[in-house]
């Protein structure tokens, strides 16, 4: 097959193009240029789209002897995922961009632009599986390597996508794959994982935030309604946060206090106590499936983050609504998280949360 | 893997020449710092001093007017700063540079750098629809303060579309005044005919790997009385201006290429333009809307460069024509600069008032002393399914589409 290879500069994708072409397939090597600024030069081991990397991607691509593109992907970037990114912010919610970039740039407009040019599918060196099931269907699974696992990230993807992609590394710990790019003499083997947002190079996203939607001063309100503090900006808050509250006097009984709600429309930030974070009630929109959707009520494993723990649910889904209960209530659930399905290893799909609750009232403390 | 592949991207660098890459490898075995007085030594310099002699012949120049570089961008680095700083030093007033919009970056980095760092303001001469110069634009900018000029530069072909200046007369415009001219003869030493001397410039830049040489070496003609301000200081070779010991190889192979590019110019010349406008002719019937841009006749070499095609295809990318075209064993550019490899689109063309999505689908073929007309049919054979495809890839990847946006 003619497959695309989307190699960041880092060591997983360079080690997927090697599998791939080691397979017998045709590979082209592509990186994507993201950012605004191309000329950008890395500052830490963050960012995703410097020069140095598209460096570093070519580099192994003329060790592979693969042809090496670099595709300009900035402008889809910025509609589809940065000002997504701002939009979510701004409305209260805690997105994940990774699962945006998947859904609407790495699986959608360079797989439909590799496909156009003749090519197969696309290869990444996300660690999931692909799995064919009896039926021949592709099915997407968690990554051997559970420290490594990205299947949360991918849970965006559709049967049509999936039958184009490819993930080589799935079946291989992490560690075994810097091994491997050492071994093929790749200099990107001892390369810094990336990690945070690649567009937000210093990882500081609140000042990210506020340098993009400017100060907006507002209230810091207790459940009660008492006013407890000032903020610059609802939108930098985070359901479950702590830190940078910055609240003149302790609560009653002195136990920390957390965001527990952020209302966009009034600029307010609400605090408590952690027992307000509990939730085990979650309504998802924006419902995308990897394989057919669930009918019915079926019992689900949930995880509401990347490398979050996965919780026991049911889900019973509604064209694009999820209903998913938890058998116990978990902290620091914002709107604007995905939440993914899973059924063992196989993902299920994944919705946007936009509401979560608590089912019945927290115990009285 | 292909067997065999179309090179058309003479522009960007042209196969050495046998004669080149045999005096090279001669003289790579010979010892010999060219700045040392014992016999090694004088060995070097004399290849180095014949080398200088050949240039200077081939190009209508004295030998002591060649300033060896390692390329054409040092040569318009050294002729743009140090002369800006040379003529500013003599007279502060003089801090204004009068520069075309259709320059390589070489150059316009140069003035980007001098107005960020050194106070220079840069006035841009503007070019007409088929990226010309007219001499009356520069004597207009001349005039509104002939006082405050520093220096004129305006290459002497484009190296995107391949138009060539009319350098002799705005070099006699800026004479009037007493201002110096910097011309970029990268593309047209060896394609085009190039007189120093009569064209009445102060200062060219020359590079060795577009005319058959190796890469990594290239002059700067500087007349005898343009000062320039050095910018590399240490053993004072090269007049004092370019300090490093020099690469006698590289110089020799360059000198050897020099002489037969311009020994061969004319035939070679005609031989190119008959392709290139079987090539243009040839895109043009291929039933795409396939647009030349430039200034084309066919016939003609001495406005175009002989072996220049640049093509507009509606409704593509130029990066993905590119791929296309290079898997099916054609090489050629989109000719525009790459940031960290991203194409942009052209500052030429935007400059000649193209609009940006037009811009977008250019592809530049350039031929060379190497090509052949089964180059020219292979491409032609090549191009009706690289077009058909990325116009595919086009409409996949516009902003516009939303098609996977929908849920299911």
């Amino acid at each position: 097959m003619r497959v695309v290879a989307a190699m960041s500069g880092g060591v997983d994708s360079a080690v997927a193009a090697a599998r791939m072409l080691e397979a017998g397939h045709e590979v082209v090597g592509v990186h994507l240029a993201l950012s605004q600024n191309a000329a950008t030069l890395r500052e830490s081991a963050r960012g995703c789209c410097t020069i140095e990397d598209a460096g570093d991607a070519r580099r192994v691509a003329d060790m592979l002897g693969i042809p090496f593109y670099v595709w300009d992907m900035a402008a889809r970037f910025k509609t589809d995922v940065v000002e997504d990114f701002i939009a979510e912010y701004a409305a209260g919610h805690t997105p994940n961009p990774c699962l945006r970039c998947n859904e609407k740039i790495k699986f959608a407009a360079l797989l439909d632009k590799a496909l156009a040019l003749g090519f197969d599918g696309v290869a990444t060196g996300h660690y999931a599986q692909i799995v064919e099931s009896a039926s021949g269907a592709r099915e997407l699974h968690r990554a051997v390597d559970m420290n490594k696992d990205q299947s949360y990230v991918l849970g965006v993807l559709d049967e049509d996508q999936l039958a184009r992609s490819f993930f080589p590394l799935g079946d291989t710990p992490k560690p075994q794959i810097r091994e491997e790019a050492a071994t093929r003499g790749f200099y990107v083997a001892a390369k810094p994982d990336s990690h945070d947002i690649c567009f937000i190079p210093d990882g500081d996203t609140r000042k990210w935030l506020t340098d993009r939607l400017g100060e907006q001063p507002g209230n810091i309100v207790d459940a009660d309604g008492t006013t407890v503090g000032e903020h610059a900006g609802a939108y930098a808050f985070t359901v479950g946060q702590r830190r940078g509250l910055h609240l003149g006097q302790p609560a009653a009984g002195g136990q920390p206090r957390y965001v527990v709600e952020v209302q966009p429309g009034t600029n307010t930030v609400v605090v408590g106590t952690s027992e307000l974070l509990g939730v085990d009630a979650l309504t998802g929109d924006h419902a995308r499936w990897c394989g057919p959707a669930p009918e019915g009520v079926v019992p689900v494993g949930a995880q509401v983050r990347a490398h979050g723990e996965e919780v026991p649910a049911t889900a019973w889904a509604d064209r694009d609504q999820v209903e998913v209960r938890l058998q116990r209530r978990i902290r620091g659930v914002a709107p604007g998280q995905s939440v993914v399905l899973y059924d063992g290893s196989r993902v299920v799909g994944s919705a946007t949360i936009a509401k979560a609750a608590a089912s019945r009232p927290p115990a009285a403390g | 893997m292909r067997d065999s592949f179309v090179y058309l991207d003479h522009a960007a660098t042209t196969p050495m020449l046998p004669e080149a890459i045999e005096a090279i490898t001669a003289q790579m075995a010979m010892i010999g710092n060219a700045s040392s007085l014992h016999t090694s030594g004088r060995a070097g310099r004399r290849v180095v001093e014949e080398s200088r002699e050949t240039i200077a012949q081939a190009l209508g120049a004295r030998p002591s007017e060649v300033l060896f570089t390692s390329g054409g961008t040092e040569s318009d680095n050294l002729a743009i700063k140090g002369t800006f700083w040379a003529r500013r030093d003599a007279d502060p007033r003089r801090v204004r540079l009068l520069v075309s919009t259709v320059e390589h970056h070489a150059v316009l980095d140069c003035v980007d750098f001098l107005e960020a760092h050194e106070g220079a303001k840069v006035t841009w001469l503007e070019v007409d629809h088929v990226g010309r110069v007219h001499p009356e634009t520069v004597r207009v900018a001349i005039e509104a303060d002939p006082d405050s000029v520093a220096l004129v530069s305006v290459m002497w072909a484009n190296n995107e579309v391949g138009t060539v200046q009319p350098i002799a007369e705005i070099a006699s415009v800026a004479h009037e005044f007493g201002i110096p001219m910097h011309t970029d003869a990268v593309q047209a030493a060896g394609q085009v005919e190039v007189d120093f001397a009569r064209s009445g410039v102060d200062l060219m830049s020359i590079s060795g790997h577009k005319v058959g040489g190796p890469q990594g070496v290239g002059a700067l003609l500087a007349r005898r009385d343009a000062t320039l301000v050095p910018l590399t200081h240490g053993g004072g070779q090269e007049r004092q201006v370019r300090s490093g010991t020099l690469d006698v190889p590289a110089i020799r192979g360059f000198a050897v290429a020099m002489r037969l590019a311009t020994a061969n110019l004319a035939d070679d010349a005609s031989r190119l333009v008959v392709l290139r406008d079987k090539l243009i002719r040839g895109a043009q019937d291929a039933g795409f809307g396939v647009h030349v841009s430039g200034d084309w006749e066919p016939g003609d070499g001495k406005r175009r460069l002989p072996g220049n095609a640049h093509l507009l295809v509606p409704g593509c990318d130029g990066d993905s024509l590119l791929y296309l075209l290079d898997a099916a064993g054609v090489e050629c550019s989109t000719g525009s600069a790459c940031q960290a490899g991203v194409p942009q689109p052209s500052h030429v063309l935007l400059a000649m008032g193209m609009p940006e999505q037009q811009a977008r689908g250019a592809l530049r073929l350039t031929l060379g002393h190497t090509s052949t007309q089964a180059d020219v049919d292979a491409f032609l054979a090549a191009l009706p399914a690289a077009v058909e495809r990325a116009q595919r890839a086009q409409v996949a990847t516009s902003t516009q589409n939303t098609s996977r946006q929908k849920t299911r």
